[in-house]
């Protein structure tokens, strides 16, 4: 099976909510992400994102644009990610998954593309600009190679289109927490309760909340209604404003507070 | 699954799942107003007493007989209000989003001038209006900017990526994902997500449907060859739709820029891959990662690394032959056209006139050249002084 869907299934059975960092592959270096990911794994994460740096990440807002801009400044390319994937995998069994822009796929080919992810020990990959509708090949690759496709809701989704893409889905499910790009945001949209309510209706499979979580406050506020948090632009924002021979116990010190959180705990003022 | 608006293997809608809802509301918006007597009655009289058109088809004496060869008749959408062919598609939507109920447009530019456009068809409208403008382009565009203010349009700078066209693009694409409710993306050229392909290509094809029934007027029968430059592509396929059915030559003209063997161009149908960009598979200039190659012309309105998807699969079908010229070739036809016509044609419309300068002397005076002189130069006359080494 799946490592994501026998790790998404074994929380749900203890009853334990997600809790998915996200971090862009080479900010601010290929070294540096590689001792991130580690981090990450030992301080929480049940599932770690690890998105490609592409030239045009429209659904990205200033904070995931600028680490992946500094990420291809540096030269990073998709061999260089797939190595450290691999490498992450030999030592964590934490899945791990793609966010990778639809023209990165293609460009490789979907099949080569998703053969290589499951190589690297990719359980899946989030594909930001690629509706269901239009997701017909490499959901076809991506089930060849044994990782999932995964799929998108946002408060703006329709109730056809809802009921259909939840009947397709796996692994989790990455609702939209805002209408707009990733960033740290106030709030969330007024859609989020009925999206989550409406899907609920449809499938068993996780609701992943993502975009806009931006403390541990609004972590936890996210895990009480969903099963499971994406926090990226905040974990990013930590890193970029940390001295850079302190990031790690930074990255550290937040990941503790967003799975405390999460799991129930207090949150500590910050 | 069938997905909708595809061109061959071109198109589709690879958008944020937030914006499938708008482009759901935005096609089924259209397909009733296209219908509606009353939106087509409101856009007639726009593109009539407000645009000025019909154009007028010129049979340009001078300069065909100083090339020697074919005759060339120029189709003159620079003599549009605000002085392209941009008008005619802002005008097109802007109604369509006041129909919507949208009260705020956001619109990309590149050179400013569908910029302009938007901005005109906001105020004309009674719309809010926002573009995002590269800040490269901003630099080189400053009077359209200006104008776009006066207008009442606010404008961004972008600042990321190359801080052209293509990042205005991002960027009008982050602003209509996060204000969907209330916004309408106005989009300049005819690429992005179905619908926008498809409705920029009708909204400009008045242009091809006039010189059509002009040429027949005036000539008695179809041109040769029609000759059309090609950004995104918006004006090019306007021209050539009306005519695709006819056995009549089309000729997309894409920028080379310092020239094809360098890295400086953006000729992305001659040079290009199939990709996905701005919610569309189309061609692109790419690296063999899928990364979107950085792009120049002199031009600001076609230095852009995709074209519309429909370009794609007319060039994949061989309808529509794509080739290229220049910036010097470009620059030589800017004052060519001027200083035999007393036309000052823009560096974007200048590569048709380039290629025509090439192909007109090959042919014989029977042969009719019919070319989309898409804009005026007024906003370039800056860039060229500064390129060609005059301090104003």
């Amino acid at each position: 099976m799946n490592e994501l869907i026998k790790t998404m299934n074994k929380l749900r059975k203890h009853n334990r909510k997600a809790l998915i960092p996200f971090i862009t592959a080479g900010y601010p270096n290929v070294e540096m992400t590689e001792k991130l990911l580690a981090v990450l794994a030992e301080n929480g994460a049940d599932v770690i994102e690890l998105g490609i740096p592409f030239t045009d990440p429209l659904a990205d807002g200033p904070v995931l644009q600028a680490a992946a801009t500094e990420a291809l400044a540096c030269g990073i390319v998709p061999n260089q990610i797939f190595a450290l994937a691999t490498r992450f995998r030999e030592k964590y069994d934490t899945p791990l998954v793609f966010l990778v822009y639809y023209n990165m796929v293609f460009s490789r080919g979907l099949e080569a593309f998703c053969r290589d992810a499951a190589k690297a020990g990719i359980s899946a990959l989030v594909v930001p600009d690629l509706p269901f509708e239009e997701a017909v090949a490499l959901d076809r690759a991506a089930e060849a190679a044994g990782i999932i496709n995964i799929r998108f809701l946002s408060p703006t989704t329709s109730d056809h289109r809802l009921e259909k893409i939840c009947g397709s889905a796996a692994g989790f499910i990455y609702c939209v927490a805002v209408t707009g790009v990733t960033g740290e945001r106030v709030q969330m949209d007024a859609g989020v309760d009925s999206l989550l309510l409406r899907a609920r209706k449809h499938t068993n499979v996780s609701l992943a909340l993502g975009f806009g979580i931006s403390n541990a406050a609004q972590a936890k506020a996210a895990a009480q209604k969903a099963d499971a948090v994406i926090v990226g632009s905040a974990l990013t924002r930590k890193i970029m404003d940390a001295e850079p021979s302190n990031s790690l116990s930074v990255v550290e010190e937040f990941m503790q507070a967003l799975r405390n959180a999460i799991d129930g705990g207090d949150i500590d003022a910050g | 699954m069938e997905n909708k608006g595809k061109f061959g293997q071109f198109g589709g809608q690879f958008v944020p799942e937030t914006l499938m809802a708008a482009l759901e509301e935005l096609e089924q918006a259209y397909n009733t107003a296209v219908k509606d007597e009353e939106y087509r009655r409101q856009y007639r009289d726009v593109l009539i007493n407000y645009v000025g058109r019909p154009t007028l088809l010129y049979h340009a004496e001078k300069l065909s007989a100083a090339l020697g060869g074919a005759k060339i008749l120029l189709k003159r959408e620079d003599l549009n209000h605000t002085g392209a062919h941009k008008i005619n598609n802002a005008l097109g939507q802007a109604i369509l989003a006041k129909r919507m109920g949208k009260k705020r447009i956001v619109a990309e530019t590149g050179a400013g001038q569908h910029g302009v456009a938007a901005a005109t068809a906001a105020a004309l409208f009674g719309l809010d209006c926002v573009v995002y403008m590269g800040e490269e382009d901003i630099s080189r565009q400053a009077l359209n900017v200006f104008r776009m203010k006066m207008l009442g349009a606010q404008v961004f700078p972008v600042v990321s990526g190359s801080k052209t066209l293509k990042d205005a693009t991002n960027e009008a694409i982050r602003d209509w994902v996060t204000n969907v409710r209330t916004t309408f993306y106005l989009i300049g050229s005819a690429v992005g997500p179905h619908p926008y392909p498809t409705m920029v290509r009708n909204l400009q094809s008045v242009i091809g449907t006039e010189a059509r029934q002009q040429v027949l007027d005036m000539e008695g029968k179809l041109p040769e060859t029609l000759i059309a430059c090609v950004g995104g592509g918006s004006n090019a396929i306007g021209f050539f739709h009306p005519f695709l059915n006819d056995s009549v030559r089309c000729i997309g003209v894409e920028a080379a820029g310092h020239g094809l063997e360098t890295e400086s161009h953006a000729a992305t149908l001659t040079k290009g891959t199939p990709g996905i960009l701005h919610g569309a598979m189309s061609y692109l200039l790419q690296d063999s990662d899928g990364q979107i190659a950085p792009v120049h012309s002199i031009s600001a309105g076609l230095d852009y690394p995709g074209v519309g998807p429909e370009h794609a699969h007319l060039k994949e079908s061989g309808r529509v032959e794509y080739v290229s010229v220049t910036d010097q070739e470009a620059l030589d036809a800017f004052a060519l056209l001027t200083r035999e016509e007393g036309i000052i044609p823009a560096l974007e419309s200048s590569h048709a006139l380039a290629y025509t300068a090439k192909l007109a002397p090959t042919l014989t005076a029977e042969a009719t050249l019919l070319v989309c002189l898409s804009g005026r130069g007024d906003k370039d006359v800056e860039a060229v002084a500064k390129v060609t080494g005059v301090k104003l």
